[in-house]
């Protein structure tokens, strides 16, 4: 395909044919959660009616059919991000479960005493929190990179926070709260010049852009099905072979065995060693439908048409001028995300009267409580595109957005 | 959804006025109020004469609901008993959780009487109840 054709693919969203509020809905969150294609709906539901039993189990042909399913989307992720391997691909309840997995697998065995870890002030807590259990526990020692005066990643202070004792650097590819683009392919190769291993949480870039592992490196790269029109209950962890190889299994019992006795057991080979217990089979088919999907339509062509949307929106957000924008001034540095708020208004407030004019957005600290707090605001309002939204939507936020005030009492 | 029984004159006023936003000179007691999904977080400082609040006030951030309803409780529970004022939180919360819709039971919340409509909006009822619970917790143990 070779331009987008938005009113096409409106009609494989059901969901977004709706009223809300008695004004059609315009979805504007699709950086908490995206919404599902038909054909992502209906591959869960033709696995259900045709394949579904539990994988690896007997030799009866409905578990062989459901093993198959299970390995093809494996597959399929592997090729989507070109991943070495496909037993370097893990399957996850979500992304956090796949950072856990690495600090609690990877962190406790290999972090101690003394030992640092790095991340970003502008980290999701999911990026921190399993990181600042481990340092507690540990006793290691957890340091924050700050911003410049651009809004970006300040290099330098990267460059003095990574030290000899760095053990392990933690960082967001998009920042889910401001948008920004962070510049992980020199984090990457920095961080390996020291020594460290470096993981990267992609669940804000691998939905918007195309992410290639080979290219980029990184010892651990994580993200969630759900940003990128697939199910819920499904994340994927990607992991360096030889460090998969050497951790132990993050949680332990049915399926990811190989010998078991009373006192002892032996693991199973990659990657069925971290995937202990009843898989989400459907949601990998619906994750590899997903793919499809976006394969389909082309990530070139999502990333023009969404930055086309963001663009547009920054413009006339400008125009507002009691509309404060977070986030990096130049939109090269930017993904399809816009962080505001309106001058004496709630970012609860505003999320609730937009709501009314049938405008969805995210309100809040959008779990990054310490870059709030860094930058000096308790919320924000955010709103986020994808493939779906149209620029009607975009003019529609921005009419909603000028009735915000006078809603809370003021002239204009 | 109608947003003019949510953003009434009433609750702009009490979100605009912060004549209870202030600190008491020299409070008994202080309660934080937070609420971690949305990032709220008030203040509430009290000042007892015996048995009586004398003097009430806040400080904190929070949504046009959330100060409302906290600048609206200190009106009413200023020169009552804390047994009354607990009795009050009772009431309040009552409402929003829909359990009490008597509007003659509901008569003594007064101006806090309007944000009865917030039992309506699931999203926002925390904001409504956060300074209640913060009272609740402050005077629980006086009033057992």
């Amino acid at each position: 395909m070779e331009k987008l054709n938005v009113e096409k693919i409106r009609e494989d969203f059901p969901i977004l044919n709706q009223e809300v509020n008695n004004n059609p809905l315009a979805y504007l969150d699709s950086a908490a959660t995206t919404q599902k294609p038909l054909s992502v709906i209906r591959a869960m539901e033709k696995y259900n009616r045709s394949s579904n039993a539990n994988i690896h189990r007997g030799a009866y042909t409905l578990s062989i059919k459901a093993t198959e399913e299970y390995d093809k989307a494996r597959e399929k992720v592997r090729d989507f991000i070109n991943s070495p391997s496909t037993s370097s691909i893990i399957f996850t309840k979500n992304t956090t479960e796949a950072i856990n997995l690495v600090a609690f697998s990877y962190g406790l065995d290999n972090i101690g005493e003394g030992d640092e870890i790095v991340v970003l002030i502008t980290e999701h807590h999911s990026n921190i929190l399993p990181w600042q259990m481990l340092v507690q526990r540990n006793k290691a020692i957890l340091k924050f990179v700050y911003l410049n005066e651009e809004g970006l990643v300040d290099m330098n202070d990267y460059k003095e926070k990574v030290t000899d004792k760095t053990k392990l650097i933690a960082t967001g590819h998009i920042s889910n709260a401001l948008g920004t683009i962070n510049p992980v392919k020199e984090i990457i190769e920095y961080g390996h010049e020291k020594g460290a291993i470096v993981l990267i949480d992609g669940a804000q870039a691998v939905p918007h852009m195309k992410v290639d592992i080979q290219e980029l490196d990184p010892d651990f790269y994580v993200f969630s099905g759900h940003k990128m029109l697939g199910p819920m209950g499904i994340g994927i962890l990607y992991g360096r072979k030889e460090i998969l190889e050497s951790m132990s299994p993050f949680l332990s019992g049915g399926d990811m065995i190989e010998y078991v006795e009373e006192q002892s057991s032996t693991y199973g080979e990659l990657p069925y060693k971290f995937e202990a217990g009843t898989q989400n089979v459907e949601a990998a088919v619906g994750l590899k439908s997903a793919i499809e999907y976006l394969e389909d339509i082309g990530l070139e062509n999502i990333k023009k048409h969404e930055m086309k949307l963001t663009q547009y929106a920054l413009e006339r957000m400008k125009e507002i001028p009691y509309v404060t924008i977070y986030g990096p001034e130049n939109i090269k540095n930017r993904s399809s995300v816009i962080s505001f708020n309106i001058d004496d208004v709630h970012p609860h407030d505003v999320a609730t009267i937009l709501d009314s004019y049938g405008v969805a957005v995210r309100a809040g600290h959008h779990c990054a409580q310490p870059l709030m707090k860094h930058l000096g605001i308790n919320a924000t309002c955010r709103a986020s595109f994808y493939l779906y939204n149209t620029i009607e939507e975009v003019d529609q936020f921005i009419e909603s957005l000028k009735n915000v005030r006078k809603w809370l009492g003021y002239g204009s | 959804m109608d947003l003019n029984s949510i953003y009434t004159e009433l609750i702009m006023e009490h979100n605009q006025s912060g004549h209870n936003k202030r600190h008491l000179d020299d409070p008994d007691h202080k309660e934080r109020g937070h609420n971690p999904s949305c990032g709220d977080d008030l203040t509430l400082e009290l000042e007892f004469d015996g048995d009586i609040i004398k003097d009430a006030a806040f400080t904190g951030h929070g949504c046009a609901i959330s100060q409302a309803s906290t600048s609206m409780m200190i009106d009413l529970i200023k020169g009552k008993s804390k047994r009354e004022a607990y009795n009050l939180v009772d009431t309040f919360i009552g409402m929003i959780k829909k359990e009490v819709t008597d509007e003659k039971e509901l008569e003594i919340l007064e101006d806090a009487f309007i944000l009865q409509n917030i039992s309506n909006m699931p999203a926002r009822v925390k904001c409504a109840v956060l300074a209640w619970h913060a009272l609740q917790e402050s005077i629980k143990e006086d009033v057992r």
